[in-house]
């Protein structure tokens, strides 16, 4: 019975620690791409947070509407974005692969 | 990007500070918290055999605080609304498919639909419901959108426009019904609660996909009128 709830302190610890630190990188992110993957990745996790809370009903819509649908929405902006930018200047790389990443 | 990173060093010791502050008000508020809390899990339970339902949630959600959910509608035809009326959007690029997408989404949209039937009508039991299934469904839109369906000139026109105000009109139609049978509104009869609750709700999931994948679309789809 201990060692079931020093497991579970210690996978909701990682949890916890996994969202801030997923949180921190994506928001440090320039590149677009890189974050919306981030974004994706964090939904999914914070679905998983939501299960351990005992929420399964919250962890359902935000696996289906903040990791499913809203990373879609953000990569076909993104899609938009980046054809814009190409018939602006038409010499860049699919991705914009110019990776800012100066604090790291 | 070291000069950058200089420049920008006295506005990030700032929100450093901003947000250390709202970390520990948040942190004291957490920590102040009674730590036997039973808000009104009470009185919904107790009241939970007249909602029509057996899911706390869904009680909530569709009974107890339906207005919340009927504005909640709202708010996403809103959010269509103003996709739809940006001019000049920047094309999106067109990529086929590739034979992968192609087939998997020939096998996933039928399952995709079927697991969407079955959240909206497992909601009133256990964990699902309108907003879940219309996501499911949504995500089916958006992978025939993907796989390079696009909505035909005879679905895109008043048809897709009633699908889409389906949920936000049988909601508003149930409660103003309720009004005039001399009742107050949203306020379901108990006798009636369930099968209106799955009727709203059916029609909710309907447009919620329908609305989500019109969002990935972006464009307000060709009615043919127009061309």
């Amino acid at each position: 019975m201990e060692t079931i709830t020093v497991l579970q302190w210690a996978f909701d610890a990682l949890l916890g620690a996994a969202l801030l630190g997923l949180a921190w990188w994506l928001l440090d992110s320039a590149e677009l791409f890189r974050a919306i993957v981030l974004f994706i990745a964090f939904g999914l996790l914070m679905a998983l947070a939501w299960v351990r809370l005992d929420a399964p009903d919250v962890a359902l819509a935000e696996a289906a509407i903040g990791a499913g649908l809203t990373g879609a929405l953000l990569l076909a902006a993104l899609a938009r974005l980046e054809s814009k930018n190409q018939t602006k200047t038409n010499h860049k790389d699919h991705r914009g692969t110019e990776v800012h990443d100066g604090q790291r | 990007m070291t000069d950058n990173g200089k420049q920008q060093m006295p506005f990030r010791l700032l929100l450093a500070v901003l947000l250390s502050t709202l970390a520990a008000g948040l942190g004291y508020a957490v920590l102040s918290l009674p730590s036997l809390a039973p808000g009104l899990s009470e009185q919904v339970a107790g009241k939970l055999e007249t909602s029509g339902v057996s899911n706390p949630v869904t009680a909530v959600l569709l009974n107890f605080r339906a207005y919340d959910t009927l504005l909640e509608l709202g708010v996403l035809l809103l959010a269509l609304l103003g996709v739809w009326s940006l001019r000049g959007l920047p094309e999106r690029r067109e990529s086929s498919p590739g034979p992968v997408l192609d087939t998997l989404s020939r096998l996933l949209v039928p399952l995709l639909i079927l697991v969407a039937g079955y959240l909206l009508w497992v909601g009133a039991y256990a964990p699902g419901g309108a907003f879940q299934a219309g996501s499911v469904l949504g995500a089916a839109g958006v992978l025939l959108l993907l796989a390079g369906w696009r909505p035909g000139a005879r679905f895109a026109g008043l048809r897709l426009r009633i699908a889409l105000v389906a949920g936000l009109g049988v909601f508003m139609g149930v409660g103003i019904m309720l009004i005039l049978v001399g009742g107050h509104f949203l306020e379901y009869p108990p006798p009636f609660a369930a099968a209106l609750i799955l009727l709203i709700e059916a029609a909710a999931t309907l447009s919620i996909g329908l609305t989500l994948a019109a969002l990935f679309l972006g464009d307000r789809p060709e009615t043919g009128a127009r061309r």
